[in-house]
C-alpha cells in the first residue's frame, strides 16, 4: 500500500499547481463523459474552452464572459472570507435571492420616477436584504449553536418560495395582465445595471466584484481582522487565546458574504436579468462555492476561478446549441472539477510514500 | 529458563530520524523490566513494534523462543501481549464495560463481563463500576480501565508506557502493589518510564534507550538515580541557579474563582483563591484534568468570570478578554502547543502575532506589520535559540521542544508582570527543559509573579517559591516549598483525603453491588 | 377555507408515506454520522437514487429491481465521498457539498430521457386482519412494503448500535478514532462501510420519491429532502428511534401544509410551501439550544479526518 505521510509545511507549489492539474483531469473524465453522452470528446471541449475565447463568435461570447463571472466572482469572495475562519454559509442562493428582491422592489418602489439616486440605493438595499438574510443562521449560531450549514442552506428553498410569492404577487407587473414577473428594469432607465463600457460585459456588478477582490485581499493578507479570520479557521483554540471573539467573526463573516451574495442578486435583477420572476436564480450561489474553492479561497485566485467557471457556462450553452449537450452535463462537469480539486488537495499537505520492500 | 520476550536488533526510521537503531535486549518470565530514557529516546516506537501497531523495518522479536512478529494489536493480544496506553485508547462516551470489551479479541456478553470486571478489579484492588461513563472516571480511575482490560485477557506480557504520570503517589503505591500481585502471579511487566526513583523501587532490570540506541543495562536496585540519570541524558544536567527572590507586593489576587460553564467532561473549578507577589513563582501541581486547561483559561481570559474573580494590581480584571488582559501585562502560554498557543500551519511571524500584536505594537490602523513582526519572531528565535530555519517556517515544523521555546519566548519577551504558564515543559528534551525553567526564573527575578502549572512535581520542586495543588477543580493553600515532603504534596494532590482509593466509601459501594450479583 | 374537506384519516395514512423518503435517508446518515463522518451529499446521493432507480424500474418493469439500483447507485456514489475523504483526507464538508452539486447535475443529466414518464404503480400491502381495523387499519396498516421496510431498517440500526459488537465498534470509531486505531480496529475500513450504508440509504430514500410518493421523475425532485434528512439526524440527538419520530412529525406537517393548500386556505401557496423548512429550522433551533445533554450525544469525531501518524 502507498503510505501518506504529512509535509512539515505545506507545499506551495502543490497549493497552486493542484487547480489546474483538477481542470485538466476534469477535461479528460468530462470528455469520457462527453463521450458516454455519443459525442466528440475532443469538439465538446473545445467548444467549451477554446470557442467562446478565441474561435469565430468570440466577439459574442467574450462578454457573456464577465456577465457571468461577476455575480460568481462577488459572491465566492465572501463566502471565501467566511469558509477560511471556518463558517460555512452554503446559503448564499437565497441571499442572492433576497438580495435581488429588496433591490428590486426598492427600484419599483420609485417607478416611474427618474432619479440618479434610484440605483446606489437599490444597491444598499440588495446588500442589506443578503446581510439580513445571513444574519438568521449568523445569529441562531451564536445565540442557539445552531448549525449554520443546514440553516442557511434551508433558507435557500424558503428564499425561492418568496421569490415566486414576489413574482406572483407584490412585485407583479401591473401592466401584464397576469403574468408572473415584475417590471423590467433594463427599460427603466434609473434602476437599470447598465454596461459601464458597452459591448464588453463591464455592467456596474462586475465592477463591484473587482472591487471586492482588492478589498478582500488587503483585507486577509494585511489587516488584523483578516489574520484573524485565517486563525480561526486553522484552529479556533489558538483564536481564542489571541483574543479573537468568535461571535463577532461569524456575524461579520456572515455578513459580509451575505451582503456581496445580495448585491451580486441585485446587480443581476436590475441587468442581465432585468426582472424579478420565478426562476430567476440560476444556482450562482452553489456554483460560487466550486468558485470559492477552485481559487484556494485566495481573492485572486477566485478571479480567475470565476472567470474558468464562467467558460464553462458559456462554453457549456455553446455546446448546447452546436452539439446538444444537455445543460445537466456541464453542471456535473463543474462539480467534478470540485471533486478532483478536493482529492487533490491532498498533494498540498501530504507526500506520497512507497514503502520499502519487505515491509508492509 | 527461556526469556519471555527477546528483541533482536530492532530497526525502525522515519523520515528525518531513527526511532530504534539496532535496539536488543531480553525480558525473563515474571520479572518487571524497565525500559529507561528521556522524551523522544525511542521508547514509544519500540512498544509499539511489540504491540503490532508499528512494523520493524529490520531486526526480529521472539516471544517464548518462538518468532514473534505481530501484524496488528489483536494479534498481540492473542500472543499473550497486553498494553497499557499513556494516551488514547480510551471512550469517554462509553461506558467502562463497553470500554474494556473493544479491548478484547473475544469478549463475553455484556452482563457476564460486568461482572467479571467488578470481580477482577476487586481483587487487584482497583474497585470499579461497570456502569459509569469514562468520561466521568478521574485519571486514576481511567487507567484502571486500561489496565483490567489487560487483565482480563491473562496476558504473559503487560506493557505499560508512563503509567504514573497521571497519579497522585498514593495512587502510585496502589499501581504498584498490583503490578507485585501481578509479578508474583508470573506475569512480566515491560515498564517504561523516565521517573527513576519510581524505576529502582519497583523494577528488577533496566534497559536505558537514548536517541534510539540501547546505551546501557543495569539493575535498578543497585544504582543510584544519579547514574540512571546520566546514562540516560548522557551528560550533566544544567540545574537552574535559584537566586533568592525579593518578594515584592502582590501582583495577582484570585478570590472565589468557579467555573460557570463546564464543557462536556471538563472539570468545573470550585471557588479558587490565591495571591501571587512580585518576583515569585508559585507552582500548582496536580494529576492532568484536574482543573489545569480551566484555570489556565480563566487567567488568560480565554474563559471570562465576575470581574472581582481575577484582580491584577488591585484593579478587576475577572471580566476582561484575552488582549485587554495583556494590554495590562497579564499574559499566558496554554499547555497545547499546537493548536492552542500557535496555529499549527502558520509560520513562525505569523505566529508571533497571534499574542504580540499588542504590546510589540505590530500593527497600524489594524493594519499587520508583517517587516516588524518578523523582526519580532526573529528575535525570539535568537533569544531562545530556538532551532529552526528561519521565521517563515510553519510552527508544526518544528520539535516541540522548540516549539515550546518559541511560545515561551514570545509571552516573555513581551515584558509580562503576570505569566501563566501550563505544563512549560511537556514532552521538552532536557536540555530546552532547562533552558525553558532558567527563563521563567530570569523572568521572576526580574520583578514579574510568574504562575507555572505542571504535573511534574520535581520541575515544581526547582523552580516554585511556593506549591498548591488542584485537585478536581479545588486548588489547596499555597505552601512554601521549602521543607515540603513527598508525603504531603502527595495529601495536597489528593485533595487531602484518605487516598487510599481502595478503602474508600466508593470501593465499599462498589463491593456491596458486587455481593448483590452474586445472589 | 373548508377543513371538513380534509379527509383526516386519509391525511395521516399519507404521512408514512411522505416521511419515508426523509426517514430512509436519515437514518443512515445517522449511521454515517455515529461512526464520526459527516456526509452533507445526501440530497445528491438522494436525487441519484431518484433517477436511477425510476430508469432501472422504468427499463425493466420491475420496482424492486428500481430500488436495488437505486441503493447500488446511492452507494456508489457515497464511496466516492467516502475515497475523497476517508484516503485522501479532504474536507468533508466541502467533498459532501461537491457530493450534492455533482449528483444534482448527474441525475439531470442521466434523467434526460425520463422527464414527464408515468411511473409504474407500486401495489399496496393490506397487512392480513390488522388492515381491517378501522381507522388505524387504513393509517398504519395499507402501505407499500418500503414502508415496512423503511421501519425495518430503523429497527435493524438501533438493534445493532445497541446490541452488536460490530455495533459498539462503529460507536468506538466515532467517538475517538485514535483509541480505537490504538486497539487495533481499522477506522478507515468501518468508516467506508458506514459511508456505504448511509448512501444506499439515501439512494432508497430519493427512489421512494420517484416511484411511490410521486410517482415520475422530475429535476430537482427532491427539493431539500436530504438536507432535511440531515436537520433531522441532529433532531434525533443520533438516536434512531427518533429519528423515526422526527421523520413522522415532518411527514405530518407535509402532508397537512399540501391538505391546506387543497382545502383552499387563504394564503398565497408560496408561503404554505415554505412552512416544512421554517419549521425544520425552528426545530434545529430548539435542539441546539438545549445544549449540554444533546450535544454530549453527538459522536466526538464528527466531521474530523483521520490520518494514522504510526
Amino acid at each position: 500500500m502507498i503510505r501518506l505521510e504529512k509535509r512539515p509545511t505545506p507545499s506551495r507549489f502543490w497549493t497552486w499547481s493542484t487547480p489546474v492539474l483538477a481542470v485538466l483531469l476534469t477535461m479528460i473524465a468530462g470528455g469520457l463523459m462527453f463521450a458516454a453522452l455519443g459525442k466528440n470528446p475532443f469538439i465538446a471541449i473545445k467548444t467549451i474552452f477554446y470557442d467562446p475565447i478565441l474561435g469565430e463568435f468570440a466577439f459574442y461570447y467574450r462578454g457573456q464572459l464577465l456577465v457571468k463571472a461577476g455575480p460568481l466572482i462577488l459572491i465566492a469572495v465572501g463566502l471565501a472570507m467566511g469558509f477560511r475562519a471556518g463558517i460555512w454559509n452554503i446559503g448564499a442562493e437565497g441571499q442572492y435571492i433576497i438580495g435581488a428582491i429588496c433591490g428590486a422592489a426598492v427600484g419599483l418602489a420609485f417607478y416611474p420616477a427618474e432619479s440618479w439616486i434610484i440605483f446606489p440605493l437599490m444597491i444598499v438595499a440588495g446588500a442589506l436584504g443578503g446581510l439580513l438574510w445571513a444574519m438568521i443562521p449568523a445569529i441562531l449560531k451564536v445565540r442557539f449553536k445552531t448549525n449554520e450549514i443546514l440553516v442557511s442552506l434551508l433558507l435557500v428553498y424558503v428564499a425561492e418560495q418568496l421569490l415566486a410569492a414576489m413574482a406572483l404577487g407584490p412585485l407583479r407587473n401591473p401592466e401584464a395582465s397576469g403574468f408572473p414577473g415584475s417590471r423590467n428594469l433594463q427599460q427603466y432607465p434609473s434602476a437599470a445595471n447598465t454596461e459601464i463600457i458597452p459591448g464588453t460585459g463591464m455592467h456596474w456588478g462586475v465592477a463591484a466584484a473587482l472591487i471586492a477582490v482588492v478589498f478582500a485581499y488587503v483585507l486577509l493578507s494585511r489587516h488584523l481582522t483578516g489574520f484573524h479570520i485565517r486563525l480561526a479557521g486553522q484552529s479556533p483554540r489558538a483564536a481564542r487565546f489571541g483574543g479573537v471573539n468568535p461571535t463577532a467573526l461569524v456575524v461579520f463573516c456572515m455578513g459580509v458574504s451575505g451582503a456581496l451574495a445580495g448585491m451580486a442578486g441585485m446587480f443581476e435583477v436590475s441587468g442581465p436579468a432585468g426582472q424579478i420572476s420565478i426562476d430567476f436564480n440560476s444556482g450562482y450561489g452553489f456554483t460560487a462555492i466550486i468558485v470559492a474553492f477552485l481559487g484556494r479561497l485566495h481573492p485572486i485566485g477566485i478571479l480567475m476561478a470565476g472567470l474558468l467557471m464562467a467558460l464553462t457556462y458559456i462554453g457549456g450553452e455553446a455546446a448546447q446549441a452546436t452539439m446538444q449537450i444537455p445543460a445537466a452535463a456541464i453542471q456535473a462537469f463543474q462539480g467534478m472539477l470540485l471533486f478532483f480539486l478536493l482529492g487533490l488537495d491532498v498533494l498540498s499537505n501530504y507526500r506520497f510514500r512507497l514503502p520499502r520492500e519487505g515491509v508492509a | 529458563m527461556t526469556d519471555l520476550l527477546s528483541i533482536q536488533r530492532l530497526t525502525k526510521a522515519y523520515p528525518g530520524v531513527v526511532a530504534n537503531d539496532d535496539v536488543s535486549f531480553d525480558i525473563a518470565p515474571g520479572e518487571i523490566h524497565a525500559l529507561l530514557g528521556e522524551n523522544g529516546a525511542g521508547k514509544s516506537t519500540l512498544v509499539k513494534m511489540i504491540y503490532g501497531l508499528v512494523k520493524p523495518d529490520s531486526g526480529k522479536m521472539e516471544l517464548f523462543g518462538k518468532p514473534y512478529a505481530p501484524a496488528r494489536p489483536s494479534a498481540a493480544r492473542t500472543a499473550g501481549v497486553a498494553m497499557v496506553f499513556q494516551h488514547f485508547s480510551l471512550f469517554e462516551a462509553l461506558n467502562v464495560a463497553e470500554n474494556v470489551g473493544l479491548g478484547m479479541e473475544t469478549p463475553p456478553p455484556m452482563r457476564e463481563l460486568a461482572r467479571e470486571i467488578r470481580e477482577v478489579s476487586h481483587a487487584y484492588g482497583l474497585p470499579l463500576d461497570p456502569r459509569r461513563l469514562v468520561g466521568d472516571l478521574s485519571a486514576g480511575e481511567r487507567q484502571r480501565v486500561e489496565i483490567i482490560r489487560c487483565l482480563l485477557q491473562d496476558p504473559k506480557l503487560l506493557i505499560m508506557d508512563e503509567p504514573t504520570s497521571v497519579l497522585t503517589p498514593q495512587e502510585v503505591e496502589i499501581l504498584f502493589a498490583t503490578l507485585n500481585k501481578l509479578k508474583a502471579e508470573g506475569t512480566s511487566i515491560l515498564y517504561i518510564s523516565h521517573k527513576l526513583e519510581e524505576i529502582r523501587a519497583l523494577c528488577d532490570r533496566a534497559t536505558i534507550l537514548r536517541r534510539g540506541k540501547v546505551v546501557g543495562a543495569c539493575n535498578p536496585r543497585e544504582s543510584s538515580a544519579a547514574e540512571l540519570a546520566e546514562m540516560m541524558v548522557g551528560e550533566a544536567l544544567h540545574t537552574p541557579d535559584r537566586a533568592p527572590g525579593e518578594r515584592g507586593e502582590v501582583v495577582l489576587q484570585v478570590a472565589g474563582l468557579t467555573s460557570q460553564h463546564v464543557e462536556a467532561f471538563g472539570t468545573r473549578l470550585q471557588n479558587i483563591g490565591f495571591e501571587v507577589h512580585a518576583g515569585e513563582v508559585l507552582g500548582i501541581g496536580g494529576v492532568a484534568g484536574n482543573g489545569q486547561d480551566e484555570l489556565l483559561s480563566a487567567l488568560s481570559g480565554e474563559t471570562l468570570g465576575p470581574r472581582e474573580t481575577v484582580r491584577l494590581r488591585g484593579k478587576p480584571v475577572g471580566n476582561l478578554g484575552p488582549n485587554a488582559r495583556r494590554a495590562l501585562g497579564m499574559l499566558a502560554a496554554p499547555e497545547e502547543r499546537l493548536g492552542h498557543a500557535a496555529a499549527p500551519d502558520m509560520s513562525l511571524t505569523e505566529n508571533a502575532v497571534l499574542s504580540g500584536w499588542q504590546r510589540e505594537d505590530l500593527t497600524r490602523n489594524g493594519f499587520v506589520l508583517w517587516g516588524k513582526s518578523r523582526g519580532f519572531a526573529e528575535t525570539i528565535i535568537q533569544s531562545f535559540d530556538v532551532r529552526t530555519p528561519g521565521p517563515g517556517v510553519a510552527a508544526r515544523a518544528l520539535s516541540g521542544g522548540n516549539l515550546q521555546k518559541f511560545v515561551i519566548g514570545r509571552e516573555i519577551l513581551q515584558r509580562p508582570d503576570v505569566l501563566v504558564v501550563n505544563q512549560p515543559t511537556w514532552g521538552v528534551d532536557a536540555a530546552a527543559a532547562a533552558a525553558i525553567r532558567q527563563a521563567l526564573l530570569d523572568l521572576a527575578a526580574g520583578g514579574a509573579a510568574v504562575i507555572v502549572i505542571s504535573q511534574d512535581l520535581e520541575e515544581l520542586m526547582k523552580v516554585a517559591d511556593r506549591f498548591a495543588a488542584l485537585n478536581a477543580g479545588h486548588l489547596s493553600a499555597p505552601r512554601p516549598t521549602q521543607g515540603l515532603t513527598m508525603e504531603q504534596i502527595g495529601l495536597m494532590l489528593g485533595g487531602a483525603h484518605d487516598m487510599d482509593v481502595a478503602h474508600t466509601d466508593e470501593a465499599h459501594h462498589i463491593k456491596e453491588s458486587y455481593e448483590e450479583g452474586r445472589q | 377555507m373548508d377543513l371538513s374537506s380534509i379527509n383526516w384519516v386519509l391525511l395521516l395514512a399519507s404521512l408514512m408515506v411522505a416521511a419515508t423518503p426523509i426517514l430512509l435517508a436519515g437514518i443512515g446518515e445517522l449511521v454515517v454520522e455515529r461512526a464520526g463522518v459527516l456526509n452533507l451529499g445526501v440530497e445528491g446521493m438522494m436525487i441519484t437514487g431518484a433517477i436511477s432507480g425510476f430508469a432501472i424500474a422504468i427499463n425493466t418493469g420491475s420496482v424492486t429491481l428500481g430500488f436495488i439500483a437505486a441503493a447500488a447507485a446511492g452507494a456508489l456514489l457515497s464511496l466516492l465521498f467516502g475515497f475523497l475523504t476517508q484516503y485522501l483526507l479532504s474536507n468533508q464538508v466541502a467533498t459532501g457539498l461537491a457530493l450534492t452539486l455533482f449528483g444534482l447535475g448527474l441525475s439531470s443529466l442521466m434523467g434526460q430521457g425520463y422527464v414527464g414518464i408515468k411511473g409504474l404503480s407500486v401495489p399496496d400491502i393490506h397487512l392480513p386482519i390488522l388492515s381491517d381495523i378501522p381507522v388505524l387499519g387504513p393509517i398504519l396498516f395499507r402501505h407499500d412494503a418500503m414502508v415496512y421496510v423503511s421501519i425495518l431498517i430503523v429497527a435493524g440500526v438501533w438493534a445493532f448500535l445497541k446490541f452488536t459488537r460490530g455495533g459498539l465498534i462503529l460507536r468506538a470509531v466515532g467517538e475517538s478514532h485514535d483509541a480505537a486505531h490504538a486497539l487495533g480496529y481499522k477506522v478507515v475500513r468501518i468508516r467506508l462501510m458506514a459511508i456505504a450504508f448511509g448512501g444506499a440509504c439515501a439512494g432508497l430514500g430519493g427512489a421512494y420519491l420517484s416511484l411511490v410518493r410521486v410517482p415520475q421523475w422530475t429535476e430537482g425532485m427532491t427539493a431539500g429532502a436530504g438536507w432535511i434528512a440531515l436537520a433531522l439526524v441532529v433532531f434525533a440527538s443520533w438516536k434512531p428511534w427518533r429519528v423515526l419520530i422526527g421523520a413522522y412529525l415532518f411527514g405530518g406537517l407535509t402532508v397537512l401544509q399540501l391538505n391546506l393548500q387543497a382545502a383552499g386556505m387563504k394564503i398565497p401557496v408560496e408561503y404554505l410551501a415554505m412552512s416544512p423548512y421554517i419549521i425544520t429550522i425552528l426545530v434545529l433551533v430548539v435542539m441546539s439550544s438545549r445544549g449540554g445533554r444533546a450535544a454530549l450525544n453527538a459522536p466526538a469525531e464528527l466531521g474530523r479526518s483521520f490520518h494514522a501518524s504510526s
